[in-house]
Formats: structure tokens, sequence, C-alpha cells
């Protein structure tokens, strides 16, 4: 389990005031068992116009591969700032990656979409592998992914 | 030095280097087996076409893949479902799995990484940087074996385990050096180490906002050959602001969805290329016949694992347990040794005991170590040395000539060298006689004429070692036996008695093949697998130590038959002309590959005198493919000791021998074989300019006589003995 605190890069919108008040999220990731290497993802939200806001997690050291998390490197330009300090190893098959970290009140009930782009090498990309609306209602309800997610949940 | 380059690096890194060399030749067969299955896309065939195709069979398609093989592979959603699959791009139909290749998923990982990860991965590199010093140091080994870099397809010479080494190394090493250096930039890449990572593209803000536009209507889909297609990536459904992301052989663009204008483009950068190059011979993906090449170069790994251990651990069991070594400043006698394989340390820990019993006080040290300040008490220096390929220093006796130039003054230490090799290199103890003459040269004073031990002969050695004791005043019994060989008994079948009348007693004696076990059979042991030009040992009784006598006969001719001379007061030579018909003696085969025809149809000029004939006359009689041979024998006098008279007649007539020139030394006109070689000059220099083989067999004066009469004959026409014998096109059997 890896926990992280309020050291988040997410820009704008979560920067707001209302930051004083955030609260610990978990969010779990349990992959299928795709028969392959272990799948790059990157944990990114967008605002209500669909627009990037920040960046969760990014689970893949590689740099040079991140253009194959389409959606958040066509986002991002595959900037570096935009992961600092919130990168770990890549997740395999059939495996969990599961996280904690304090994310703004603000973000919930208002819009804000959770969304995780998955790839995995010789296999195909998978942008948008999981797009889930942040909302308190539907905290703790496991959404399935696309290809790669068998399925994701986040907690408060 | 670049010995232990060599040695070290492949004893620490011997596992990991096979683990890599062998998964590494496995998965060269799937870009192989890719390219022959993957249905190939015409020359013709656009992007745009291709991409209709497939989007006709699969609506939901997102993207299309092309590998450097030519497998297309596509990509598409269909009511919420993943599905891929490879294309044949004449129907835009999938027709294969587009899941990975468990097995060479497996492979690829434990190649890469050991399963470990990154850590893994640098010790993988760590691994291909030991593969990378191995065959650089083996290149500079294997030219100085062989005498420098034209050589470097030369015949080899030696015990098998060293042929075997450098025959598959010399063609194996440009693959090893290929693989190993492709794989450090592979690595670094991985590590980021290389900017070889795609040009960033922007994000094109303006778009035309239409979606729906046919494929064929996407001008650049058009014009881009499926043949030059790495991936295109569709826009999201729906979604007017996405683009088409096209990667090419050329470079990386978005299209615009609706007018196919071209948003933006970027060429391959030059260290994409560069890396891109790098990935594909490694790999062999976009290359699977040199992948292939590169597999089989990788196979070779093991075997120069496996010998190359052998090689080392030879070396080490035959450097033996020197007991009670005199201090070099209270010795008597100084022994240096020179050994390169270890073996003639074995012959100087026997002449150490031997001494030592004789009530000598010895110092025993390899050559590197030679300090003449040191020796207070010495009274004499003996050197046995080796040498190493064509002339250079054994490993024990770096730096010694260096040293021995040093020293100013003469000597006043009585010097004697002895010098060990084989004479089937052409620089047959070329180092022991450099420090003989850089010894006479010196004006020290001699103990012992230089002398020799040809393929460590215990009897050249035993002789010796009485030469020796002659000069200290005491009784010097060597008997050193590099490796005690398995004997059997072998029983006489008939003889055939010559030469009394001309005071040289020989006989041809013909023995039965021993009944060989089904083991021996399985195995090529004992005496079941020989050939004419091989050795018989015989241990003749009362004495450890073997004589070797050249077969005249082959496993097929189902006999084994030598030629021996009656030696006055010869032990085993007195015993074997005495044996009669029935009566056995224990002997054991050693191979001789060096003294053999080649399989060329390519004349054979046979040069032997006396008991010489012996396996001269086995090639003859296997002479069966009718090869065109010459025979100079030459013999005391025809009326006694004519050796195979008979027979040689016989196999003229059939056709197994071309012509027998005799020559004759006892007489009104005494002739040697060397003279009969001058009268017919001409003839030699027309059959070594046709490509004839030379086989010399017989003892060194004669030997030495043919040598120079060679070197002459040729050296006129501006042929070279030398090269000759470079090329193992002169070879000799001298006793």
């Amino acid at each position: 389990m890896k926990s992280l605190l309020a050291t988040l890069a997410l820009s704008t919108a979560l920067t707001m005031p209302a930051l004083a008040s955030a609260q610990p999220v978990t969010l779990k990731t349990t992959l299928n068992n795709y028969g392959g290497d272990g799948a790059y993802l990157a944990l990114y939200v967008t605002d209500p116009s669909g627009a990037y806001a920040g960046s969760l997690w990014m689970a893949g050291g590689k740099s040079k591969y991140y253009e194959h998390l389409n959606d958040w490197y066509r986002a991002t330009g595959g900037d570096p700032a935009q992961i600092n300090g919130i990168t770990g190893a890549s997740v395999g098959a059939g495996r969990t990656l599961e996280i904690t970290l304090d994310l703004a009140d603000a973000l919930f009930d208002a819009g804000y979409t959770l969304h995780i782009d998955a790839a995995v090498e010789d296999m195909r990309d998978s942008p948008n592998e999981v797009a889930v609306p942040l909302t308190t209602e539907g905290a703790g309800t496991p959404v399935p992914g696309r290809r790669y997610v068998a399925d994701f949940t986040y907690d408060m | 030095m670049i010995r232990a380059f060599h040695r070290w690096p492949g004893l620490i890194a011997l596992a990991l280097v096979t683990v890599l060399a062998l998964s590494g030749a496995v998965l060269a067969v799937f870009p192989v087996a890719e390219r022959i299955a993957a249905p190939q896309a015409g020359a013709e065939l656009s992007v745009a076409t291709l991409a209709e195709r497939i989007q006709t069979i699969y609506p939901g398609l997102e993207q299309i893949r092309r590998a450097p093989s030519g497998q297309i592979t596509a990509y598409w959603f269909e009511a919420g479902q993943p599905g891929a699959a490879v294309i044949d791009p004449t129907t835009g139909r999938g027709v294969a799995s587009a899941d990975p290749n468990a097995f060479q998923r497996w492979l690829t990982n434990l190649h890469r990484s050991l399963f470990l990860g990154d850590p893994g991965r640098v010790a993988s590199a760590l691994g291909s940087v030991a593969m990378l010093v191995l065959s650089v140091s083996g290149i500079l080994l294997v030219a100085r074996r062989v005498g420098g870099w034209r050589n470097w397809f030369s015949r080899l010479r030696g015990p098998l385990a060293g042929r075997l080494h450098v025959e598959i190394a010399r063609v194996a090493v440009i693959g090893l050096l290929l693989s190993s250096a492709t794989s450090l930039w592979m690595t670094a890449s991985t590590f980021e180490l290389i900017p070889d990572g795609g040009p960033l593209l922007g994000i094109p803000a303006e778009v035309s906002g239409q979606t729906d536009a046919p494929l064929a209507g996407l001008a650049m889909l058009g014009d881009t050959p499926a043949t030059e297609l790495r991936s295109l990536s569709f826009p999201y459904d729906g979604d007017a602001t996405d683009v088409f992301t096209l990667k090419t052989d050329r470079g990386t663009g978005y299209l615009d969805q609706g007018t196919g204008a071209v948003l933006a483009w970027a060429d391959l950068t030059a260290w994409q290329r560069v890396s891109e190059t790098i990935y594909m011979l490694h790999t062999g993906q976009g290359a699977a016949l040199l992948g292939a090449v590169l597999g089989l170069m990788a196979l070779g790994v093991p075997v120069l694992g496996l010998t190359g251990l052998t090689i080392w651990l030879a070396g080490r069991r035959g450097r033996p347990r020197i007991r009670a070594n005199q201090r070099a400043a209270r010795a008597e006698t100084i022994l240096l040794v020179g050994s390169e394989s270890g073996s003639t340390w074995g012959f100087a820990a026997t002449l150490h005991e031997a001494l030592r019993a004789a009530g000598q006080s010895v110092h025993i040290a390899p050559m590197s170590s030679f300090a003449p300040e040191r020796y207070a008490h010495a009274d004499r220096i003996i050197v046995l040395a080796a040498t190493y390929g064509e002339g250079a220093e054994p490993s024990s006796a770096k730096g010694f000539l260096t040293k021995l130039d040093a020293c100013s003054d003469a000597l006043d230490i009585p010097i004697a060298v002895l010098g060990f090799g084989d004479r089937s290199f052409p620089a047959y103890c070329a180092y022991a006689q450099t420090i003989a003459e850089a010894v006479e040269a010196k004006g020290w004073p001699v103990l012992l004429p230089y002398d020799t031990i040809d393929r460590q002969s215990p009897q050249a050695f035993a002789r010796w070692g009485q030469a020796l004791g002659a000069v200290l005043g005491i009784a010097l019994e060597l008997h050193h036996q590099p490796t005690p060989p398995a004997t059997t008994e072998l029983t006489l079948q008939s003889r055939r008695d010559y030469g009394a009348d001309v005071q040289a007693p020989t006989s041809i004696l013909r023995f039965s093949l021993p009944r060989a076990t089904f083991w021996q059979r399985l195995t090529g042991a004992g005496s079941t697998r020989f050939a004419a030009g091989d050795l018989i040992g015989i241990l003749p009784e009362g004495s450890p130590t073997p004589r070797l006598y050249s077969l005249a006969s082959s496993r097929r001719d189902g006999f084994l038959e030598i030629v021996v001379k009656k030696h006055p007061g010869g032990l085993c030579s007195g015993q074997l002309t005495a044996l009669e018909p029935g009566e056995n003696v224990r002997a054991f085969v050693r191979r001789n590959p060096a003294f053999r025809p080649d399989r060329s149809r390519a004349p054979l000029i046979l040069i032997g005198a006396g008991t010489g004939i012996g396996p001269l006359v086995g090639f003859v009689r296997e002479n069966e493919q009718r090869r065109p041979i010459h025979l100079f024998f030459g013999m005391r006098d025809p009326q006694s000791d004519f050796l195979y008279a008979q027979e040689l007649g016989g196999w003229k007539d059939e056709g197994r021998l071309s012509r027998i020139v005799t020559s004759v030394s006892r007489g009104q006109r005494p002739r040697y074989v060397q003279d009969a070689m001058r009268a017919d000059a001409p003839e030699l220099v027309r059959l070594v300019q046709s490509g004839a083989r030379i086989m010399v067999c017989g003892g060194r004066d004669m030997a030495a006589g043919v040598a120079d009469a060679l070197h002459d004959i040729l050296a006129a026409s501006g042929l070279s003995a030398t090269k000759l014998k470079t090329e193992g096109r002169y070879v000799e059997d001298i006793f």
C-alpha cells in the first residue's frame, strides 16, 4: 500500500483554497490476467469541461514508454513535472495497485472524472481504460475497465 | 595480460553468458517464424485502402500496427469488448490471434532481465560486457596463436579442446561482438541514457471540426504505402477534436479526421534511427535472416564455455605440487619453467624429484621469476620452456627475455635449455630456441647443448635426462608419463623381416585387432578407432615409459601394423623384434590428427626413409579414390631393406600409387632421399603449384635434409616451405 499526503502535483482545479478541506481517498486498481508484461497505468483527473486537471499516479518508471498512455500523453505532452513524486512501478497482470492520497473535497460531486490510461508492451494501448465520475455516492463501487483493468474502486 | 582478461571474465560470467546466449539463440527463431507466417502487404497497397478493408470488417477499429516483419495487427472495440487480430492485408480479415506468445515473452524476460526487473537488466548488461571483453581479448589471443591476422582461418593444431575453442570462436566472434555491443546500446536506451525518444509533437489546437470523412479522402493515408506503415490510431468515435495519429518509417504526425490535412509532422530523429537499427540488428525483427545467423553463432557460446573450462582445468591439473623446494639463494640447481598449458610443469616436477633423489638441492620456479642476482650458490641453471603459438613466450615465462637481456655480464653459471613443443607447428620450440640463441649470443657457458622434446615424448625426455646425468656425474632416470594411458594386450599376427644384411634389422609387425567392448565401440575409446599416421604406444617389459611408433594401417584394414628397427641395446625395439606370432605386448593408441592426409583430391607427396615408410604405406593402402600419390623412399640396399617392395608394386598397378622414387644410400653411388628430390625438382615444383600436400616421416637428420632440399627447391621457384607449413600443406612426423 502506497500512502501519499497532499504532495499532489494537481494543477489549478485542485490547488483552490478548498484544498484546505481534503480527505484521504484510497484508489484500488485490480488488473485481469491479460497475459502480458507489467502494465503502465496513468491515473489522472479531468474537469467538467473534459480538460486535463491533474495527475494522481503514474505506475511505470520509464518515461520513454509514456507516449503509449495516449490520452494522458496528449493532455500533458509527457511533462515529467506532472508526475513528479507520484511515480511507482508498473503493475503485473492479476496484481492490484492500491494508493491512498489526500484529495480535495471540491473534486467530488463537481463534474470531475477520474481516468486511467493503460499500456502493455507488445499489446494494445488502452487510453481511457477507466473513466469514472468522482462522486461521494460512487465511492466504494467497483467499475470495470475496458481491457486490462478488472475493476477500479475509490474509497473515502 | 590479455589472457587474464579472457580467463577471468570467462570463468566468472560462464553461467550468465551461457543463459543469455542460449535464450538469445532460441529468441532468434521467432522473427523468422513471424516473417514466414505473416501475410505480407503488396507494394501497391496504400494505408488508406488497408484501413478501409479492416474497418469494413471491424467497424470499431481503433489502431492498426505493422511490425517490422510485415505482420499487421488491428485493435478494435465491438459492443464494448476489446478485440485484436493479425490481419491479412488482402482481405482485411483477422487470420490469427494477436496475443503475445507466452513462451516468447518468458524467454525475452529471461534474456533481458533474468526475471529480476531493472537489477536483472543491469546483470544482463554486465553479462554483455563480459561477452564483449571475452570477444576482444579472444580476437587478440587467436591472432597471436595463428601468427597474425592474415592467418585468421589457418589450420589449427594442438589438443582438441583448444582447437574446437578457436575453431568456433573465430567464426562466431563477429556475431558475439555484434550481439553484445548492440545489447549494451539497448540497455542504455531502456535506462534513458540515450536521447532516442520520439520528438515531442504539439497537440494541434485547431481542427476542422468535421468528422466521418471517408478514409480514401485522407490524402496522406492514400499516399503512404502500407509497407511503410508503423501504426495508425483512429480518433475517438464522436470526438470532433480528436485526430488520426500516423507513424511511418519516416516519422510521426497528426491528421485531421475531416479534411485529412497534416496538422503536425515530425521526422524520426537521428538518434531514433540509430536505436531502431541497433534494435533490428540485435533482435532480428525486420532482419530475420541476420537474426538467425546471430542466433546460430550464439549457440557456439556454451561450447566455447565448456572447451574454455576444459582448457583451464587441464592447465591447472597439469601443474603438479612441488615438494621440498629449496630457496633460490641456497640451491645448487635452478630449474626455470616456462609452461603454457601446465604440461611442462609435469616434466619439471619429475626432473626436480629425480635431482633431489640424487642428493641435489634444487630450486624450481616459473621463468618469469628469473633473478640471477639471487642465485648465490647455483652451479647450474636448467630452463624448460614451452612455446605459445607462433613463437611467443608461454604464460609462466612472462618477461624472461627482457630480464635476460638486462644482465649485462655473462653469467658464470652454466645453462641448459630444453624446449617442449609439437613438431606439427611451424614454430616448433621457437621460444626455447630464442632463449638458447640469446644465451649463446651472451657467451654464457653451456651446460648441455640445446635440445627439444616433441609432443611430450617420454623417451626423448628420458634420453635428455641421461645426458644431463652424465654431465652431472650422477645416474639420472627420468620416467615421466604425462597421463598414464589405458593399455590393451595386442597379439602378433605375423612378421616380415628386412635389413639384416645391411646391419639394420627391421621388421614389419602385424597385430590382430583387440576385441573391443560395446562401451569402447560406443565411445570410440581404446584402440577401436585409429588411422594410418596415428601412434601406437608400446610399454616394454621393465620400463614404465612407453615408446611411440607410427601406425601403417587403419581400422578398416582390420589389423594394426608397425615398422620397427632394432636399435643396438634398445629395450623396446629389442623386445618387439624378438616377438613371435601369438605373443603379446601391452599397447595403447594415441591419435595424431596433425599427420593425416586431407580429404582433397590434390596430389600427395610422401617422403620417408627407413621405418618412416610405415604411415606413408598406410596412406597409399587406403587410397581408394586413386588420388595421385608420389612416394619418395630412401633405403640402404634394395636387396635387403626395401620395405613393402611387393605391395608397393601392386598398388602402383592398381593406381593407388602414381609414382615411386627410391634412393639407395649404400653401394656405388650412395644417394639419400633429399638427393632424389633435388633431382626431381621441376616435377615437385609443378605438383606443389597444383596444390599438392607434402608429408614427411623419418628420423631427425633425414627430416632436416628433406626440409633443406624442399626449401631450396621451392625457393628457386618463388614458393615458400614456411608458408606451406603455415597452411598445413607441409607436415612432418619425426622420431
